[in-house]
């Protein structure tokens, strides 16, 4: 196990994407901040507090749980736990910026659109990832990283945040048996 | 926790982390129900077919959307318009049902113990929407969740059930679900209603309806079925509603906050009074509403994985997982 990022380092991190969100969309209007249960609407909620602090403005925030809409369920023997969907306001006309954790394979992303979708028709949906480790299977890109990591197929990736983990940390996984 | 049963029979069969988790997950069916969109596409090819032997309009129609929203494809057979007419069994119609191969049958029926012995035929998921005098696990499922919307825990909490409990397997269905969540059950009926030895359940037996309803936290009036051609039971309905009929002046003893229960389709004025069921402790809509995302939860945990032709197939590998965490 390697770490990869600090605390110090994530902050960083999600200092700049902050910082790039707000340099992108001119600005917090319109803008809201929909992050991916469980370790993305840790991430959301910290960045939301980063541009209230740079521009004095609190962006809705909420979360979407894309389980309903995954692809692999069929694959599945057991269901997984469905986590709370919160969409504090109409998204309708709004720009989105989606955050998680880790950017993979794009299929958890590909069902956090499609959730999103059914709750109305947004004028723009960004993508706000800590961690890009590649091996994408979709046609999907972030549009802000943190910071790119790319992994063999034995490694994995960790992220620890403070919220729920003891501390704050991103860690390359060597897989055992692999 | 994880539920991983082919069937839902009854709640005899399930562990309180089961019901737990079925809760849970029709908590978060309830908020999919709220949105101008009202679907997700969990259970796209899937096939449910709802088979009821007797009749229903809420528990069908629920089932029914219940599939609808999940995407899977609902087909109602109703006795009234089957070869059942012609003189097809129970088993026959099953056989004939599962060779279109649906994922799920949900059977109504009225003979106690048809759907576990459908179960035990088919490979197919078979859920109980209510058999005889046995059981009606979706039913105490939708009403164990009511309950606790409005109070954190079952744990401790009066439950009277009032009624014909001899002949309900809602009462059944509930005593099972009250009793493992930790609630004290009481049941209230006149003696003609209420078999004996119910005792050995785990429920105490008042004939006093008064006295019933003092100290409870919840009352569940059931149905007084008077469709059911048999022995009377009571003398006149007017009577019943006069000893064993739930109205204000009633309440009058009863504990501040009083929630009330009834499964439904309420006689106005035999068992419950309007003023009753109308009132601000009846909480008979928001089981109706609870009730659909129970079956939603229950189509989502029994039928959202692979279909039974996959079941023996090889795991698949986690590498569709976004999540870097290992």
């Amino acid at each position: 196990m390697q770490q990869i990022l600090d605390d110090k380092a994530i902050d960083r991190a999600l200092t700049r994407i902050s910082h790039e969100i707000l340099e992108r969309n001119k600005g917090t209007e319109n803008l809201v901040l929909i992050g991916i249960p469980t370790r993305g609407e840790f991430l959301a909620a910290r960045i939301c507090a980063k541009i209230e602090e740079f521009e004095n403005i609190t962006l809705p925030t909420g979360t979407v749980d894309a389980t309903l809409y995954r692809d692999d369920l069929n694959l599945k023997d057991e269901q997984p736990s469905l986590k709370e969907t919160d969409i504090p306001i109409s998204i309708a006309g709004k720009t989105l910026v989606l955050v998680d954790d880790v950017l993979y394979t794009g299929r958890t992303i590909r069902s956090a659109l499609n959730a999103l979708m059914d709750y109305g028709r947004p004028a723009a949906i960004q993508l706000a990832v800590l961690v890009d480790r590649g091996h994408r299977e979709l046609p999907i890109k972030a549009d802000y990283v943190g910071k790119n990591i790319p992994t063999a197929p034995n490694q994995g990736v960790g992220v620890r945040l403070s919220e729920i983990d003891d501390r704050d940390e991103v860690l390359l996984i060597i897989k055992e048996d692999s | 926790m994880k539920l991983k049963r082919k069937d839902l029979l009854s709640i005899e069969e399930l562990s309180v982390e089961e019901i737990s988790f079925i809760i849970e997950t029709a908590r978060s069916f309830k908020r999919v129900n709220e949105r101008d969109i009202k679907k997700v596409p969990t259970l796209r090819g899937k096939t449910v077919i709802n088979l009821f032997y007797e009749p229903s309009t809420r528990t069908r129609t629920s089932f029914e959307i219940a599939a609808k929203r999940m995407s899977a494809d609902a087909i109602n057979i109703s006795v009234s318009q089957s070869s059942v007419k012609k003189g097809e069994t129970l088993k026959d119609t099953a056989l004939n049902l599962e060779a279109m191969r649906p994922d799920c049958i949900v059977l109504r029926h009225a003979s106690s113990g048809a759907p576990a012995m459908l179960a035990e035929l088919l490979d197919c998921s078979v859920i109980n929407a209510g058999d005889g005098m046995h059981e009606h696990p979706s039913q105490a499922l939708l009403d164990m969740m009511t309950v606790l919307e409005r109070f954190d825990s079952l744990e401790g909490l009066n439950i009277t059930i009032v009624g014909d409990v001899s002949h309900s397997r809602v009462a059944r269905s509930n005593i099972y679900g009250f009793n493992k969540l930790g609630a004290n059950v009481t049941l209230c009926g006149p003696p003609t209603m209420i078999p004996h030895g119910i005792e050995e359940m785990g429920a105490t037996v008042e004939y006093d309806l008064d006295r019933a309803i003092r100290g409870a936290d919840v009352i569940m009036m059931l149905r007084i079925q008077l469709e059911r051609d048999r022995v009377p039971l009571f003398p006149t309905a007017r009577e019943y509603a006069d000893r064993y009929g739930l109205n204000l002046k009633r309440l009058k003893g009863a504990k501040e906050g009083l929630l009330i229960l009834h499964p439904g389709p309420i006689n106005r004025g035999v068992e419950i009074s309007p003023e009753v069921a109308d009132g601000p402790y009846s909480l008979l809509i928001d089981q109706v509403t609870n009730g659909l995302a129970v079956r939603m939860a229950l189509f989502y945990i029994l039928i959202g994985g692979p279909s039974e032709s996959e079941h023996e197939a090889e795991e698949p590998d986690s590498n569709g997982k976004e999540r870097g965490t290992a």
